[in-house]
């Protein structure tokens, strides 16, 4: 620990951030398997789903390091209620049509590629580790999602449409990624965590960029919507977890 | 009804350096940044891959096999281009 | 993941007697057969079927256990099925590449499976309703496939070979992941090892149908043979099959649902119980208990979709006309 001070189930609950979001938005991917516009997509979501749950797997088996209470990968990401899952509401959305999934994808790609850039000077060797492993996956992401948010925006009237529609659905989703509340400031004035508020300019020019190529309007900042971090989720959780969470309920305490 | 095809690409990969890219498969893709793309997701998934090529299907121009006997067995007279076709005593050594 | 004995597939053919028997000496050979070169009309028609029956079920293959990504009880073996369940997308995308090098496209090929024209291994038309179902279904739905897929490497059809080998050499972590689930069944609580027993008693014949029917009912069997599209008989690979799973499932202690079968000493192999034909000819012709349901999924995948693809398509003539707009300045 670099800081004497800093109290362990504070970073605890701060990579449980981290990890819960990899898992959940891992979880919306699995849900297109069989299911994608094409098998060379059906192939490539699989590869991005996979990114995501093995960086949540590091992240929740460092997290259950931290508390010390003898908690694996499988008891923080399988047993835990509702309200303390600490993903952000966007990860946790829908996958809607396929214009809504690569918008989701591309908000959450062009904050990780910066926020796991910055992550890699972090003086938590194990998550610098984490963050360089994880920053060439989620360039990669950035990459395809955007290719296709070119390529559905700028595509037919109808693709231009539901692209258009998927980034008004989402966009009030966006802001909550650069919040900074008490416990991330704590953790960043160990060195250890990235300020998120500051990797908003960056996220501005990247997805300003695909949005000019992909012929789409950006939205106002009219509205938006935050609470994931403190566990206040959307309904659209519960039935995640739900279907997540399932056999280890079903059956407490046996070993798969 | 069948839709518009999406065209096909062949998909080259050179496994490590030193080596020439070899020719693993195909896949359909709209353009050419799909066709890498596809091609990094299909075929390299078991870090088979350090450099990916792919060419349109449609851009390779290929012998015509009925002309194979034209093409190809002329050359199979010219033994004098091969190493055994040269007597050298034993006692010469490795040559 | 698989390919059933080939049902009706007709290798008839009208060529010359010359060309036919120059063609069967070069198959004899082991020369591998390449796209371009000439073949009897009835090899590439049989080879366009099979390797499309085989694609397809690749591809409806990934339905029953994709229907447990989000369910799967570790995050091990998340990911693990994840793989497994893409790399059968990849094998269906390797075999629809080989069939099209016959002169047949994706498109066509696709059309066929959802206008139910086309026919897949009727092993997916029966569903997975418990975790033990992913087990079984690497255990033995891919050891089936193995066993078919092996011999298919040396498959007189180049491409297809080349398929084949590329598959089995990604495959062979499939059969072991199911394995590895079956044993921490049967290592685990009562209610695992009897979620196990149950997924066997429901899997266990329907794999043996995987290989198709009986020699004796088996038609054009005899030309793909010849033609060496085929390499061994039904009940030859049915029995290698028996032969190897038997002692796997002995090693579980789990109990075969087939109380006829035993060693027979003689051949060296062990006799079984009949199968329940009828049930086979049911679930081949649609019937199954999920043969709607799959069928249904399919077509909403391609359907809900259609717009993804027009767009990249029309995305790509009109980048193409402004680099041609550009190019003409």
């Amino acid at each position: 620990m670099p800081n004497a001070d800093l109290k362990p189930e504070t970073l605890f609950k701060y990579v449980l951030r981290l990890a819960d979001d990899q898992l959940i938005l891992g979880q919306r991917l699995g849900e297109w398997c069989g299911h994608a516009p094409t098998l060379e997509e059906e192939l490539a979501l699989a590869n991005i789903g996979l990114d995501l749950l093995g960086q949540a797997r590091s992240l929740y088996s460092y997290a259950g390091e931290i508390e010390g209470k003898g908690r694996g990968e499988d008891d923080l990401a399988f047993l835990r209620p509702e309200r303390e899952y600490l993903n952000a509401l966007l990860v946790e959305q829908p996958n809607g049509d396929f214009a809504v999934t690569i918008v989701r994808q591309v908000f959450h790609a062009a904050f990780m590629v910066p926020f796991w850039r910055a992550m890699t000077a972090s003086s938590d060797e194990t998550l610098a580790a984490i963050a360089a492993k994880s920053l060439k996956e989620v360039e990669y992401h950035l990459r395809h999602s955007s290719e296709w948010l070119i390529r559905l925006g700028d595509g037919t009237q109808e693709s231009h449409r539901r692209s258009q529609d998927a980034l008004e659905e989402l966009w009030g989703y966006a802001s909550e990624l650069f919040e900074m509340d008490a416990l991330a400031e704590e953790i960043l004035d160990c060195g250890i965590a990235v300020d998120a508020a500051a990797l908003k300019a960056e996220w501005d020019a990247t997805v300003n960029a695909v949005l000019e190529r992909a012929a789409l309007t950006r939205p106002a900042d009219s509205w938006s919507q935050s609470g994931g971090r403190s566990g206040r989720h959307s309904e659209h959780l519960g039935h995640i977890l739900s279907e997540l969470q399932y056999m280890q309920r079903t059956y407490p305490g046996l070993s798969w | 009804m069948t839709e518009k095809n999406t065209p096909l690409w062949e998909v080259f990969i050179r496994a490590r350096n030193g080596l020439s890219h070899k020719h693993v498969g195909s896949l359909h893709a709209v353009d050419a940044e799909m066709a890498m793309q596809a091609a990094r997701d299909v075929y390299t998934r078991r870090g088979e891959g350090q450099s990916v090529w792919v060419v349109r299907s449609s851009d390779i121009v290929a012998s015509d096999p009925t002309e194979k006997e034209t093409m190809f067995e002329p050359t199979g007279s010219k033994i004098y281009r091969h190493p055994t076709f040269y007597d050298i005593p034993e006692d010469v050594g490795h040559m | 993941m698989y390919s059933q004995g080939l049902i009706g597939a007709d290798g008839s053919t009208h060529e010359d007697a010359a060309f036919l028997e120059a063609f069967q000496k070069r198959v004899d050979a082991e020369l591998k057969i390449e796209p371009n070169d000439p073949m009897p009309a009835g090899y590439r028609k049989t080879l366009v079927r099979q390797i499309a029956q085989h694609a397809h079920s690749e591809i409806v293959g990934m339905l029953p256990e994709g229907n447990w990504i989000t369910r799967a009880p570790t995050l091990r073996r998340k990911a693990a099925l994840l793989a497994k369940v893409q790399d059968e997308g990849g094998h269906g995308l390797y075999l629809y590449s080989a069939a099209e090098t016959l002169g047949v496209s994706r498109e066509e090929l696709v059309d066929q499976l959802l206008s139910g024209k086309a026919k897949y291994s009727s092993i997916f038309n029966y569903p997975a309703i418990t975790w033990a179902d992913i087990g079984t279904i690497g255990w033995l739905v891919d050891g089936a496939a193995i066993m078919n897929q092996i011999p298919l490497c040396r498959c007189s059809f180049g491409p297809y070979a080349r398929a084949m080998i590329r598959v089995c050499k990604e495959e062979s972590f499939h059969q072991r992941q199911g394995y590895e689930i079956m044993l921490t069944l049967c290592k685990g609580s009562e209610e695992q090892k009897a979620m196990a027993q149950d997924a066997l008693d429901r899997w266990w014949w329907p794999s043996l149908m995987m290989f198709g029917p009986h020699d004796a009912d088996s038609t054009h069997s005899d030309q793909s043979m010849a033609w060496k599209i085929k390499r061994f008989t039904n009940d030859e690979l049915r029995q290698k099959f028996i032969d190897a799973t038997v002692p796997q499932a002995e090693f579980l202690g789990l109990t075969m649902p087939d109380p006829d079968l035993k060693w027979n000493e003689q051949k060296g192999g062990y006799d079984h119980g009949e199968i329940d034909w009828d049930e086979f000819w049911r679930v081949v012709k649609g019937d199954g208990i999920c043969n709607r349901d799959r069928m249904k999924a399919r077509r909403k995948a391609h359907d809900d979709n259609a717009w993804v693809r027009e767009a990249a398509l029309a995305y790509a003539e009109k980048t193409a006309a402004r680099e041609t707009a550009v190019a003409a300045e």
